[in-house]
């Protein structure tokens, strides 16, 4: 077995490396799944529970917020008296919005807008601390960008055709992770994610203010916004396909993995 | 498992008391530089707190965008709200020379201003975008005095930290930091895109915030007080906004 992370636990030495990496400061995702042999880095598991937290935070407080202007536009301004690029056909929290329902939701985006500024900010800090991570311990470079053998697209259609056929996985990857999640992973936590952020900034008239090129390139505010939504759908069937990939590939140890760091039940204790 | 060795809950230990101190330490200095804002507790405080200081730490002096006179929306969204009381349709019905704005606290000449002082003082128009919370937005020219001017006028006192406004409606006021009321974007509104401001946009006098949402651009302004703390207007927290859940700060 490799040993690795050599710098960080000569930097703090072993006890932070344990806090770190809890249990063992062996490559976790290379290590053969056996019952008890970790799985998932304790920093991992802590930063994508938070980010699930966060993200259903963001989900419910922006739908709410949506609901009060159901309406989306193309270009810098847009409001009621104005053409919309396309309605979403649900009631809104506004007597102001017609919507051919007969009544008004209640209005909810104040603890909706708080929330959604809070848990972004959770979001922004957890994904900072994930990355100077995978960064540090070379998770990133080792696990997550795509392995000499996954660099083609036949690598990559290959997974494709054997998720069709629902074919049973290789051995590899109970312990690596193949070309198609490497590339979706890589396309949230890089592509979305920071979209998502932007396209959110460039809604905020302070951030317009002190960057104005930021709202400017999008094509403008109501662009900015109608981006936002987009790419919060496109997280959500991330997370859709994410969940059922999970389903499908064994929910109680997948969770387990993710909760305990281990991939399968621990040995007994003697 | 192995149990919790010394060292390790030594070092863990250090650790969360090096965290806990620079907590502190950050408090203190942010209270000191003035980047905790009036609602900064409760359950969302802290979302609050951080969007209030990154922009006073990230872009106090920024500009909010102004636009080509062609990109002026050619059907504005009032969002009008019932017109206050039948004091407020009697100055209507007199064409607004009664209207008066009422500047208090920490200046050294308090007093009353009407439109035509307000006019008498440096004018400024801009196009500039109304931002509704709700999401919707519109551009318009808005002319007016710029805050900065008015408060210059009555000279403000060293010690003043916030601007309360007040609305004829006298449940509606709201407040800014000195920053943001000195601001050179921040007007007293009385004409919009080269006529005077109606009042389904707040006309006779509306506080323009551009690089804040909508809802701090309170309409029907008729007070100013200048003021160090915002502890004693209303519940503490700098307007009523933050009793429904809307932020003080509202900048995003």
């Amino acid at each position: 077995m490799k040993k690795s992370y050599t710098f960080p636990r000569a930097l703090f030495g072993a006890p932070v490396a344990r806090i770190l990496w809890y249990p063992a400061p062996v490559s976790a995702i290379h290590s053969p799944l056996s019952p008890g042999i970790p799985r998932h880095f304790a920093v991992v598991r802590l930063t994508h529970w938070l980010t699930v937290i966060a993200f259903f935070a963001l989900l419910i407080s922006g739908i709410e917020i949506v609901i009060s202007h159901p309406r989306f536009y193309w270009g810098e301004t847009g409001n009621v008296m104005m053409t919309p690029l396309f309605t979403l056909h649900i009631p809104s929290s506004r007597d102001t919005v017609p919507t051919g329902y007969g009544y008004v939701m209640p209005d909810q985006n104040g603890w909706s807008r708080a929330l959604h500024f809070q848990s972004a900010w959770a979001l922004l800090l957890t994904g900072l601390v994930y990355c100077i991570f995978i960064v540090w311990t070379g998770h990133l470079r080792r696990n997550l960008f795509p392995a000499p053998g996954q660099r083609t697209a036949r690598a990559f259609w290959n997974v494709i055709a054997r998720y069709l056929r629902r074919a049973p996985a290789d051995e590899s990857e109970a312990h690596s992770y193949n070309a198609v999640q490497r590339a979706a992973y890589l396309g949230v936590l890089f592509i979305l994610f920071p979209l998502v952020i932007w396209t959110g900034l460039a809604m905020s008239p302070a951030f317009n203010a002190a960057v104005p090129a930021a709202v400017n390139v999008l094509g403008g505010r109501q662009s900015a916004r109608t981006l936002h939504f987009f790419v919060s759908g496109a997280l959500v069937l991330f997370l859709l396909a994410h969940v059922t990939m999970v389903y499908l590939a064994g929910f109680r140890s997948r969770m387990r993995a993710m909760i305990t760091g281990r991939a399968s039940l621990p040995p007994e204790l003697p | 498992m192995s149990p919790i060795s010394r060292r390790k809950l030594i070092t863990t230990g250090l650790a969360a008391t090096a965290g806990i101190g620079g907590l502190a330490v950050a408090a203190r200095l942010a209270r000191r530089y003035g980047l905790i804002p009036p609602d900064h507790g409760g359950l969302y405080g802290a979302g609050e707190t951080l969007n209030y200081a990154a922009q006073r730490l990230l872009s106090s002096r920024s500009l909010a965008r102004e636009f080509p006179r062609g990109m002026i929306s050619k059907a504005p969204f009032a969002n009008a709200v019932a017109p206050p009381d039948d004091r407020f349709k009697r100055l209507q019905a007199d064409g607004f020379t009664g209207w008066r704005l009422a500047v208090s606290g920490l200046v050294a000449r308090p007093g009353l201003l009407s439109l035509a002082d307000l006019k008498g003082l440096p004018v400024r128009s801009q196009i500039t975008e109304v931002v509704c919370e709700e999401g919707w937005s519109y551009v318009a020219e808005w002319i007016g005095t710029p805050l900065a001017d008015v408060l210059n006028d009555v000279g403000v006192l060293p010690q003043a930290r916030y601007v309360a406004y007040y609305s004829a409606d006298r449940n509606w006021w709201d407040s800014i930091d000195l920053a943001e009321a000195l601001h050179p974007q921040t007007l007293l509104t009385w004409g919009m895109n080269d006529g005077d401001l109606a009042v389904g946009f707040g006309g006779p006098l509306r506080m323009r915030v551009p690089r804040q949402l909508g809802y701090k651009s309170v309409k029907y302004i008729t007070g100013l007080a200048v003021t160090d703390s915002l502890k004693h207007l209303g519940t503490g927290l700098g307007s009523p906004g933050p009793e429904y859940g809307y932020t003080w700060y509202a900048g995003i």
